[in-house]
């Protein structure tokens, strides 16, 4: 029903090409094609550092009937490499709009693609696994594109932190009375994460992610915490060392996310690429601690293999039926669990240290967008703090 | 925490009749959980009197009673059944105010029931709603101001403090019976009045006014383990102050950035813990301030409600069945995602497409009626469309809604109405608001002057901008090409529409031709619950023009069964218990079966009944679509493909497919559309009848008044008159004298030689007789003979019966034997034929015959114990009667004409929805029953003997049978004689008798003293006596008895008496025989012997008498 715009086309590596037209910039896109299953929050989504370097497919019907402001910012800019939709807003209702979406995508040059059949196309990466493709809407010429596509850079082995974490430290004050300070590392931190921990009384020190121990240790915080963050960690060897001293001086440690994996490599666990990933606001996590379960919002392609079975990890995620629920495992860091899981596929979702003060989720507890089931884990944290001062 | 092991047998209570408000989603949620409750290996009884209904049928639970819900009935189930918990959250207010009261009496605990699904103060905390608002309060939220009444003056100060306009709204009642919305002190005096008349517990909430806010609604379900989720959100289009029933909504919301949304979710979830629904589902609606977003909670259902139905199809979170098993104890991660199989029920549902419901009004069944949309819900149904954009879903809706507009731009624009009209029009919410709004857009309006005068979200509104851009360029593009076609499809615009753009096509075949050939044709997708992210294991589609098709190739046969669209009067929920029977019936021998229908409440758009399901509307175009669909994957997949259409069993709808889809070449099985146009066509019909040699009445067709007034004077009068060109009954009136006869000539507007109007001879006080029956060529299998208590003239559907019949004999019996036999070969039927006569002086006369699934094919089954509509389904693939009594379908010899002497009786009765409406001024409306057809449902009655069976209907209908107090009685001469008896008993019994001077002056002489009444049309009346009508209007009286006469003035007389009856829901008796019945009815009830008995015994009663049918 959108009004006659340009012709566009969208082209994965495996020559798969869907039509379309002319969403936001008109030019042309490459990168990883992942899909996201939120019906509400594009705009927290396009802002997610996490995205860097993705084309994101929407899977929800209507994308920009709210328009944009800037309270719903997750961070500086839109990330996203393309954004694909169904169908555009032709106009803006919302109170707190301060513009059209299509117009930010424009101001920041990102080009995407509308009209376009995302429901085939996310069942195309639910099968084939997430790939890069590319967008124009300049160049229709499928071969063209395609030769582009497979000269553009992969995600697995890509290491992005330098590109999206700050360039120099800022603080973030707690909401009133200061109870804490805590260090957080920025491999891509988005905008709520120091709001959720402001409002428990946190000071946050925002680091880049290059930070050394002596830096992290020169804020002199309560604890340090690892945030969320775009690329594979596997590549991530400098954080992970430096983390591996903050446990070894048992540091309180919270990571999320990026985090968690980081975590994980630090504790002696491996990481793996999921095949389509984790990207939505619905998805049941438990906590085996309570055994409840909890609906979450997830943005991650990569995930942290299952201590008992590693070896058994292939790229398509945990052995079939096998639950990693409760598993224990022995750490040079002293015992340690598997704290959370997914009950879609049994991929863990958290971890946490028996011995040390040191736990993460691989999801977004700060949950913009998505469901405040999980904001329990920032008064995990302060409980850990506090535990670990008074200890 | 897995299934509890101390609950092995259930009771699940039903939620009775339909009535408005209170539809069959009850019978679909009622449904599911029967099925789940017993795949769990629990025993289930059931209680639900609604004998229409899929849940009532015998193979859905252990011990299935057909009976009147009332906790009087119920108790004596409980005692007979002792079941360990009771589950009432499925059965809709009706159910819930039973176990409540139930609770009460200490019923529960008497027999150690245990209510589970939610206990009794979370429903008060729920439900009560002045105890809500503290919760809501409690919870962290905001509610609308309000304090709660118990009197006019308790109103009319609080008034004095909100301001006007304020919402009336009395606690405990379902759809928003007697509330509304006050902007005068008159409206106040007027709406709380009856407010508090309606409220159970004679309670109105006052409440600050939020009109025009945006509406929302949530779908949560929480488990034992405090687990909850979010299923659905669902947006009104309509603004505060439109009941959500009767509102257009859309799922997902459209217009909430996540932090709105997350807001509204962590209040629902709030709310719903501090309510303390511990299991189960529940709706709950907010209302938003679309100025500042400040967000009220107007309302919770602590219970499965129609939202959830909806919820439900839209989708594919079966919130019914996963409420039954968490209410037994699973929790939702234990519980898995019946269409992802691979993952579990706790999570919440992704769509990657938009839904839209429609309501659908039937305010031309009640003139007079104000027809204004308000907080008082007055749809009777409702449709239900998917589509991958909202405009798409919008137009699919629109056009499965099925009212005399079907899409957009289908019929020319009302004359000279200006733009300021249009836009006039639009401040009132009104049925089919959405074409007048279209409509101000294109008169020049702009968005925001229609989002203004609507109180519609801007957004919406520009959606429908977007339809008028298209339009323009459909009728100005100079050809229609590939491209622009395209995008006119994915804005869901029908062939039908394109064609009213585009004369030159010459219609919507032309349009479709054309598309064809490029290539141009829908794809199907699956609701999958998880937009795609896994793979779905249910085949549960959609249409819409995009890439890729999800039709899994199957090589087995296939039939397709068309539903019949959304409830209306004349065809609800009676025609899906026919579909889903055939479904059954053709899965039994080996067919896939597709099933196609647009209405979310019903049982039939469950994907656990049909092999596939397609969502879709039931119009020529979607119908086609869908059978090239599966009809060409079948065959590319090597199989025969699509090898039957059944139209037969969804009512007029799919019947009236059947031509056009002959035509088209499609496999239409059972009786032929030539043989249906016979049926239906008066000419033919009457040649059928006179080759036959079977008596109609006298008629004759006019299209001027000078050429009725001939007919009129050739047969006499009364007449019955109706226009040729419609069904239902839908116009039809008895006119006894040449005056009337012009004023309904001159009224009846569009009358001319090709709509001429049918004049028929009204047969006066003859018995109405109702026929359903099964041939297969050779054999008429009659299923059932139902003798009408009322006289001829008040719509089948409208008059309560007996089966078997309770004054015919013999003779009579073979008369209908024959008749039925000559018409069901006359028309060449094979499958169902329904026959209604008139039997007057002993000559039995053909009134209709309906050459497909009737109202009552669902009554007869359960009244015989024979599945008609699985038999008829069965036929129509060519199986024989013969082989069907070998199987053990039918009876192995003899059918339902000849029931064995001891068969149990049983009574249907209409349930009517005039309360329900109001008048501009607010006076109740004109209640009168004649031959158009009113009510929304029906109950059933069962016993052993007629006054029983007789009593436990009209229980099931008003409630209770009177035990006493005043009584009033009226009859014709002929009946003088007879009603002495029995009212001489209630008088023995201690009622207090009232009646017109004749029948009076009968009484007394056999020495039964009563007060004399005036007649209401006496000429001269005596001002000492009250005027009958006036006395039955007052609500003084327990019972009236009147037999209407043949003169026209004592007719009228019967209508004004029976319609003010109606109104204040006095039992009103208008044979003679009803009244003998229901003497013995309340006599039996007084002395407390009607007892309760499950449908399984009262069938397997009839079986032993019939000793070689077996059953499967
Ligand atoms: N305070 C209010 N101001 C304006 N409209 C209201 C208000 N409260 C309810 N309504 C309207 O009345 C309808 C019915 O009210 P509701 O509380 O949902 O009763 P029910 O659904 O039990 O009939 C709602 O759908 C809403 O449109
Ligand atoms: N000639 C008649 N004499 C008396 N009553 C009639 C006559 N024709 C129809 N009726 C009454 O009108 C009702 C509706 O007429 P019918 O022909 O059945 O139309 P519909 O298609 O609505 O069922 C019947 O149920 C019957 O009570
Ligand atoms: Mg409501
Ligand atoms: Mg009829």
């Amino acid at each position: 029903m959108s009004p006659k715009r340009a012709p566009a086309i969208l082209v994965l590596e495996d020559g798969r090409v869907f039509e379309g037209e002319a969403f936001g910039a008109v030019g042309e896109t490459f990168g990883e094609a992942v899909f996201a299953t939120g019906m509400t929050g594009y705009q927290e989504t396009l802002t997610d550092p996490s995205y860097h370097r993705q084309v994101v497919v929407q899977t929800t019907a209507h994308i920009g009937n709210t328009g944009v402001n800037a309270a719903d910012e997750e961070s500086r800019r839109i990330w996203v490499a393309g954004y694909v939709i169904h169908s555009a807003a032709r106009v803006v209702s919302n109170w707190r709009a301060t513009r059209g979406l299509e117009d930010e995508l424009a101001v920041q040059g990102v080009v995407g693609i509308c009209e376009v059949d995302t429901r085939a196309l996310t069942r195309h990466l639910r099968s084939g696994g997430a790939m890069r493709c590319g967008i124009s809407s300049l160049d229709t010429d499928p071969k063209a594109l395609l030769a582009k596509v497979k000269a553009s850079p992969s995600m697995a082995g890509a290491n992005l932190l330098d590109e999206v974490t700050c360039a120099e430290p800022y603080v973030v004050p707690a909401n009133g009375q200061r109870r804490f300070t805590v260090a957080a590392l920025d491999f891509g931190i988005k905008r709520n994460t120091p709001r959720r921990m402001a409002e428990r009384g946190i000071e946050t020190h925002v680091l880049p992610a290059s930070s050394t121990f002596d830096d992290i240790a020169a804020v002199n915080a309560d604890a340090v915490f690892l945030s969320n963050g775009p690329g594979d960690p596997a590549t991530a060897d400098h954080q992970v060392a430096v983390l591996r001293e903050l446990l070894a001086r048992r540091i309180p440690v919270f990571g999320i996310c990026f985090g968690n994996q980081i975590l994980g490599r630090a504790l002696g666990l491996s990481t793996f690429k999921l095949k389509f990933g984790h990207r939505g606001i619905n998805q049941p996590v438990r906590d085996e601690t309570t055994r409840k379960v909890e609906i979450t919002a997830h943005n991650h392609g990569f995930a942290v293999g299952l201590p008992s079975r590693e070896h058994e990890h292939s790229a398509v995620g945990p052995p079939a039926g096998e639950t990693a629920a409760g598993a224990e495992f022995d750490t040079e860091f002293g015992r340690a669990r598997v704290s959370h899981i997914c009950l879609n596929d049994n991929v863990v979702e958290g971890l946490s240290c028996m011995d040390i003060p040191a736990f993460s989720v691989q999801y977004h507890p700060e949950a913009a967008a998505g469901p405040h089931d999980a904001d329990y884990l920032f008064d995990r944290l302060t409980e850990m703090i506090g535990d670990n001062i008074s200890a | 925490m897995p299934k509890r092991d101390d609950i092995n047998h259930v009771l699940v209570i039903g939620s009775g009749p339909i009535v408005i408000g209170q539809a069959c989603e009850f019978d679909y949620s009622g449904t599911q959980a029967c099925r789940v409750l017993r795949s769990e290996g629990i025993r289930v009884s059931l209680v639900n009197s609604n004998p229409a209904t899929i849940m009532t049928d015998p193979e859905f639970a252990d011990a299935t009673y057909v009976e009147p819900i009332t906790p009087q009935f119920v108790e004596q189930v409980i005692a007979r059944e002792r079941p360990d918990a009771l589950l009432a959250t499925l059965g809709g207010q009706t159910a819930l105010n039973t176990a409540m009261a139930l609770h009460a009496a200490g019923t529960l605990d008497k027999y150690g029931v245990e209510l589970i699904g939610a206990d009794i103060d979370a429903i008060q905390r729920g439900e009560d709603r002045q105890r809500f608002k503290r919760v809501v309060a409690t919870a962290g939220g905001e509610v609308p101001r309000s304090a709660v009444c118990h009197s006019m003056d308790e109103v009319r100060a609080t008034v004095a403090e909100l301001g006007l306009p304020v919402v009336v709204r009395p606690s405990f009642t379902m759809g928003g019976l007697g509330s509304g919305m006050a902007h005068t002190m008159d409206d106040l005096d007027r709406i709380a009045g009856s407010g508090l008349s309606e409220s159970p517990t004679s309670e109105v909430l006052i409440e600050e006014s939020v009109l025009g806010w945006k509406e929302f609604e949530l779908e949560l379900m929480r488990d034992r383990n405090d687990n909850v989720v979010v299923v659905c959100s669902i947006e009104n289009i309509d603004p505060m102050g439109v009941h959500t029933g009767d509102s257009v909504t859309v799922a997902p919301s459209m217009t909430l950035t996540d932090v709105e949304y997350q807001r509204m979710r962590d209040m629902g979830i709030a709310v719903l813990r501090e309510v303390g629904v511990d299991t189960g589902g529940c709706n709950i609606q907010f209302a938003i301030n679309p100025a500042d977003g400040r967000m009220v909670v107007i309302e919770m259902n602590p219970r499965v409600s129609r939202s959830s139905a909806l919820a439900s199809k839209a989708t594919g979170f079966p919130i019914a069945k996963i409420a039954a098993r968490l209410a037994i104890g699973y929790t939702l991660d234990e519980i898995p995602n019946d269409i992802t199989r691979a993952t579990p029920a706790a999570f919440e549902p992704a769509l990657d497409y938009v839904v839209v419901k429609v309501p659908r009004f039937a305010f031309e069944k009640f003139p007079g009626a104000d027809a204004s949309l308000t907080t008082t819900m007055k749809s009777v149904g409702e449709a239900m469309a998917l589509g991958r954009s909202f405009g798409e879903a919008l137009q699919k809706a629109m056009r499965s809604a099925e009212t005399s507009m079907p899409g957009l731009w289908t019929r020319p624009d009302p004359e000279n109405v200006s733009l300021q009209a249009s836009l006039e029009s639009l401040r009132t919410p009104h049925d089919g608001w959405l074409y007048t709004a279209e409509r101000a857009l294109r008169q020049g309006a702009t968005v925001a002057d229609v989002a203004a005068a609507s109180g519609a979200d801007p957004w919406f509104v520009d959606q429908l901008a977007g339809l008028t851009q298209m339009r323009d360029d459909v009728a100005g593009a100079t050809v229609l090409d590939r491209a622009l076609l395209r995008r006119a499809k994915r804005a869901g615009l029908s062939d039908r529409q394109l064609a009213a753009l585009r004369p030159e096509f010459a219609g919507e075949d032309g349009i479709r031709r054309l598309r064809h050939r490029l290539g141009l044709h829908p794809v199907y997708k699956t609701v999958d619950t998880c937009a795609a992210e896994f793979a779905a294991d249910t085949p549960y589609h959609y249409s819409s023009y995009e890439d890729e098709t999800e039709v899994a190739p199957s090589d087995r046969p296939k039939v397709m069964i068309l539903g019949s669209g959304p409830n209306r009067i004349g065809q609800g929920i009676e025609f899906d218990y026919s579909c889903v029977h055939a479904v059954a019936a053709l899965r039994e021998v080996g067919f896939e079966t597709i099933m196609v229908n647009c209405n979310p409440e019903t049982v039939s758009t469950d994907y656990d009944t049909a092999d596939r399901l397609y969502f879709e509307p039931l119009t020529l175009e979607d119908v086609l679509e869908v059978y090239h669909a599966e009809h060409d994957s079948g065959t590319a997949a090597g199989g025969p493909g699509v090898v039957g259409v059944v139209v037969q069993l969804g009512g007029q709808t799919p019947l009236g497919l059947a031509r056009a889809l002959t035509a088209a070449g499609l496999p239409v099985v059972g009786t032929p559309a030539d043989s249906i146009h016979l049926a239906e066509d008066r000419g033919a019909f009457s040649k059928i009848l006179s080759k036959a040699n079977l008596p109609a009445p006298k008629h004759g067709t006019a299209s001027t008044y000078a050429e009725a007034k001939a007919i009129a004077a050739e047969i006499g009068y009364p007449i019955l008159v109706r226009p040729s060109y419609v069904l239902g009954g839908r116009g039809m009136e008895i006119v006894y004298d040449d005056s009337r006869l012009q004023s309904y000539i001159t009224r009846a507007t569009d009358i001319s030689p090709e709509h001429p109007v049918l004049v028929d001879r009204f047969l006066d006080d003859a018995i109405e007789i109702d026929v359903d029956a099964l041939c297969d060529g050779t054999e008429v299998y009659l299923g059932g003979i139902m003798e009408h208590i009322e006289e001829a003239g008040i719509h089948s559907g409208d008059s309560s019966c007996a089966l078997p019949p309770i004054t015919l004999g013999s003779g009579t019996i073979a008369t209908i034997r024959g008749h039925t036999e000559a018409l069901a070969h006359g028309i060449g039927v094979r499958g169902l034929l329904n026959v209604q006569y008139a039997l007057k002086d002993d000559v039995l006369y053909v009134l209709e015959a309906n050459p497909r699934a009737s109202r009552t094919v669902p009554f007869v089954s359960k009244a015989t114990g024979v599945s008609l509509a699985r038999a008829a389904t069965r036929v129509m693939m060519g199986a024989s009667i013969a082989t069907l009594r070998a199987e053990g379908l039918l009876r192995p010899h003899g059918d339902g004409g000849d029931l064995p002497s001891d068969a149990p009786i049983a009574v249907k009765e209409a349930v009517l929805p005039f309360k329900r409406f109001r008048t501009v001024e607010g006076r109740g409306i004109d209640a009168l029953l004649g031959p158009e057809m009113k009510s929304t449902g029906e109950v059933m009655g069962i016993d052993a003997a007629f006054g029983h069976a007789f009593a436990k209907a009209q229980m099931a209908t008003y409630g209770a049978v009177p035990d006493g107090g005043k009584v009033f009685v009226s009859v014709a001469d002929r009946d003088k004689r007879a009603v002495v008896f029995p009212v001489k008993r209630l008088a023995d019994l201690g009622f207090t008798v009232y009646a017109t001077s004749g029948t009076g002056d009968v009484l007394r002489r056999h020495g039964i003293e009563y007060t004399p009444v005036r007649r209401h049309s006496d000429e001269h009346p005596d001002p000492a006596l009250r005027d009958a009508v006036e006395l039955i209007g007052s609500g003084e009286l327990s019972l009236v008895i009147n037999t209407p006469a043949g003169s026209a003035g004592v007719r009228t007389d019967g209508y004004e008496i029976r319609s003010a009856a109606v109104v204040v829901d006095t039992p009103c008796i208008t044979t003679i025989q009803g009244a003998a019945a229901a003497v013995m009815g309340i006599e039996a009830m007084m002395r407390g012997d009607v007892t309760v008995r499950p449908l399984q015994e009262l069938h397997a009663a009839m079986d032993a008498a019939s000793p070689t049918r077996h059953r499967d």
